[in-house]
């Protein structure tokens, strides 16, 4: 059976954050690109489950944050030096990519607890409600709010940012453009 | 008893709360870097994905 139009258009329109949510999620592009296209194949082989006129991007957040998880227990039982292994896929990610102002936020990002780091990103970039990222990670709104505010304190004592300070895209770009590139 | 959960809970958290400010930053770059990607739109691997997915565009139906 055909895709209902108006559910094909709202999934297309997932996409880009669904993309931005996986990359910030895992660090890597390719990785990224890889769970977003899982992540659409079990939407719609499992598209009778949605209920029509429910929040479908945070429906397809779930699949995806579920996956990312499943596959990332099974990554840390094959691969030991899992944490090496993501640090050195972060080195080579700015130029590829253009990123280069975000190159120290994405590492210090990379360094919290997975469940912290999501919590942050779900309700600091996606624009989720705590309700919602209760809902995509399957916990209380109220653990939602704690990993939030550990996420933020985590990330402000990583990149040694207090009031006042010089801090930012400009500054970071600054230095890797006078460091050469 | 609770009282002793709790203050076991707040030593574990951080004492000091950070500034509007810093918060206001650190938010700032993550919606950044967030934004950059979603500013790339949908990749053609995915539209092409979607209507394959789709029976719409099944060679099947023809």
């Amino acid at each position: 059976m055909p895709m209902d139009d108006a559910v094909r258009k709202q999934i297309l329109d997932s996409i880009p954050s669904l993309r931005a949510f996986a990359i910030s999620l895992c660090g890597n592009v390719d990785r990224a690109d890889d769970l977003v296209q899982e992540t659409m194949v079990r939407a719609i082989a499992n598209i009778d489950s949605f209920q029509p006129g429910t929040n479908m991007p945070a429906w397809l957040f779930t699949i995806l944050r579920n996956h990312f998880r499943s596959e990332y227990r099974k990554r840390r039982r094959e691969v030991e030096d899992a944490d090496g292994h993501y640090a050195d896929t972060l080195k080579s990610q700015p130029e590829q990519q253009g990123h280069i102002e975000f190159g120290e936020f994405r590492e210090a990002l990379s360094q919290l607890p997975t469940d912290q780091r999501e919590a942050l990103i779900l309700v600091g970039a996606s624009g989720f409600s705590y309700e919602e990222a209760a809902q995509i990670c399957g916990c209380a709104i109220g653990t939602i709010k704690s990993r939030v505010n550990r996420a933020r304190n985590r990330l402000a004592e990583l990149l040694q940012v207090r009031d006042g300070d010089d801090f930012g895209p400009d500054e970071q770009t600054r230095a890797v453009l006078a460091s050469g590139e | 008893m609770d009282t002793g959960a709790a203050r076991a809970k707040k030593h574990d958290a951080k004492p000091a709360k950070l500034g509007r400010e810093v918060q206001a930053r650190l938010g700032q770059q993550l919606r950044s870097m967030y934004d950059e990607v979603v500013g790339q739109g949908v990749p053609d691997r995915f539209a092409d994905l979607l209507s394959q997915l789709d029976n719409k565009d099944n060679k099947d139906r023809q």
